[in-house]
């Protein structure tokens, strides 16, 4: 068993995102060590930490973009992700976890969104296909449909004026909330934001930000975070994990962590955050 | 007077023009299928997939294209016993395979330049990898194939003149069967091919550069404007 818990209700209310003493290295270099961590459903969590602590990683494990590091007996040393009370970077095969293979994780996936640092629209679609294109592929709905709610979404980021232009044609601030409006039109429970304005020109930022501002007060949607803007982790986050060396250092409400940090590594990282 | 001959058998070029030009296009056909066929087994993950379509991308640029035309024509009937009604089919299958090897690493490199961003962004939201090539990689990779396979075109222009060694009259071997005949000169006839391949190489270009022009107005480049490869403004890489 797993930490000396009892076993999980199918779909009773829990944590939506569990890790469970994860481990991952790239080669010889361990990223995330034993790793654990929970998420409730609705949750705002921003991580920080200095870069090479494991912080994205999280985010790209969640992403299914890695994969952990498998550890022999998932059942007894965990290594395992868990999403919404089920198994995720694993899957159950005759009783027993095993690394999940590509049509287990297509079929969970769907539940997770990403915004990335450097955008990554796709530069062959116009802006308004950018929203669509997946909804149409992936979710199955009509083309009437998605591009209706491609509107709304490219509306509620402010671009409802842009949406026959190609990517190319905008600035860094404007793809980035139409990559928002992508992420959130496949209706995802929990929204990955990697960095999400640290490729951005500096007064381009706050656009993003309050877009995000509005999608945290506006939904219910479960928000994990890497971010350098300290205002906004204050702002929007119920929680602020403090990372380094692939562990936690330490976590709590914005408030607590920013005024009076515990931790030595969180009062130096914050002091140098800070003083930018 | 040497030219006046020449002007005046200029009509015989006729059939074997046309022998040019459809044993090149009809070739280009046949290697651009395979060069996207190859191209996307070379590049696969799977070593089943990558293996054999490596090993006859390496056998057919390995080998010389004279003796796989022999090959096609007077080998395989033999040895295989299949035999083409005509011939030029022989060198249409020997020309297409050699350029489809050659040209599929252009699709392979330009699949694999397409930045690993846009496949994260494909995976985020959950394509399959054949929606994934279909609707993002293929579409941004084929504007950077159309000067290679431009260039390769034109090589295979030039290479059609090879199917003359199986008996096919195109129009450089009927350059050299009229300049030897009384009253001509060999070295005009050889300046009319010349000619000749000249403007149906720059045919080719022509078309290719309106081609790479509106493939590039797909991906939002105006190509007229932006000399060369992805403005600097679209951000579409990302390593973490």
């Amino acid at each position: 068993m797993r930490q000396n818990e009892a076993p999980r209700e199918p779909s009773g209310p829990g944590p939506i995102i569990e890790f469970d003493r994860v481990d991952k290295s790239f080669g010889d270099l361990m990223v995330l060590d034993e790793l654990s961590f929970r998420v409730d459903p609705g949750e705002r969590v921003t991580l920080i930490g200095p870069s090479g602590s494991g912080k994205t990683t999280i985010l790209r494990l969640l992403m299914t973009l890695e994969k952990v590091t498998p550890k022999a007996d998932p059942e007894r040393d965990g290594g395992v992700v868990w999403l919404e009370g089920k198994p995720y970077s694993h899957m159950e095969k005759k009783g027993v976890l095993v690394p999940a293979n590509e049509k287990w994780l297509r079929r969970r996936r769907s539940r997770v969104g990403m915004v990335f640092q450097q955008f990554n629209l796709f530069p062959n679609m116009r802006v308004l296909r950018n929203v669509t294109e997946a909804q149409v592929h992936v979710a199955g709905r009509s083309k009437e449909e998605a591009e209706a709610k491609a509107r709304e979404l490219l509306e509620l980021v402010g671009l409802a004026e842009k949406t026959d232009e190609y990517p190319s044609r905008l600035s860094g601030g404007q793809q980035q909330r139409v990559a928002i409006a992508r992420a959130l039109a496949m209706d995802p429970d929990i929204l990955l934001l990697d960095e999400v304005t640290s490729a951005l020109d500096p007064e381009l930022v706050a656009d993003v930000l309050a877009v995000l501002r509005d999608v945290a007060e506006s939904t219910s949607i479960t928000m994990l975070c890497v971010t350098h803007e300290m205002g906004f982790a204050r702002d929007v986050s119920d929680r602020v994990m403090m990372f380094d060396s692939g562990r936690i250092v330490e976590q709590g409400p914005p408030d607590a962590m920013f005024s009076e940090p515990q931790e030595a590594r969180t009062q130096d990282f914050l002091r140098a955050v800070l003083a930018e | 007077m040497d030219l006046q001959a020449v002007i005046e058998s200029l009509p015989r070029y006729g059939e074997p023009l046309l022998v040019t030009i459809g044993v090149t296009v009809a070739s280009a056909a046949l290697a651009l299928v395979l060069a996207f066929a190859l191209g996307l087994m070379t590049g696969s993950r799977h070593l089943a997939v990558r293996t054999p379509a490596r090993v006859f991308v390496e056998f057919f640029r390995g080998s010389s294209v004279v003796v796989q035309l022999f090959w096609f024509a007077f080998a395989m009937p033999v040895v295989l016993g299949i035999q083409f009604d005509y011939l030029i089919a022989a060198g249409i299958i020997a020309l297409g395979l050699n350029y489809g090897a050659y040209s599929s690493e252009v699709v392979r490199g330009a699949i694999a330049a397409v930045p690993q961003g846009q496949l994260e962004a494909s995976t985020a939201l959950n394509l399959t990898p054949l929606q994934r090539m279909r609707l993002v990689v293929l579409p941004q990779a084929w504007p950077e194939m159309i000067p290679s396979l431009c260039a390769f075109a034109i090589m295979l222009l030039k290479a059609s003149a090879l199917v003359s060694v199986i008996g096919i009259l195109d129009i450089t071997w009927l350059a050299g069967l009229i300049g030897k005949q009384p009253g001509q000169d060999r070295l005009l006839h050889y300046g009319v091919v010349l000619v000749i391949y000249f403007v149906l190489a720059w045919l080719i270009w022509t078309g290719m550069r309106a081609l790479e022009r509106k493939a590039k107005r797909g991906i939002g480049i105006d190509a007229k404007s932006v000399k060369g490869r992805l403005a600097p403004t679209v951000a579409t890489g990302g390593v973490h």
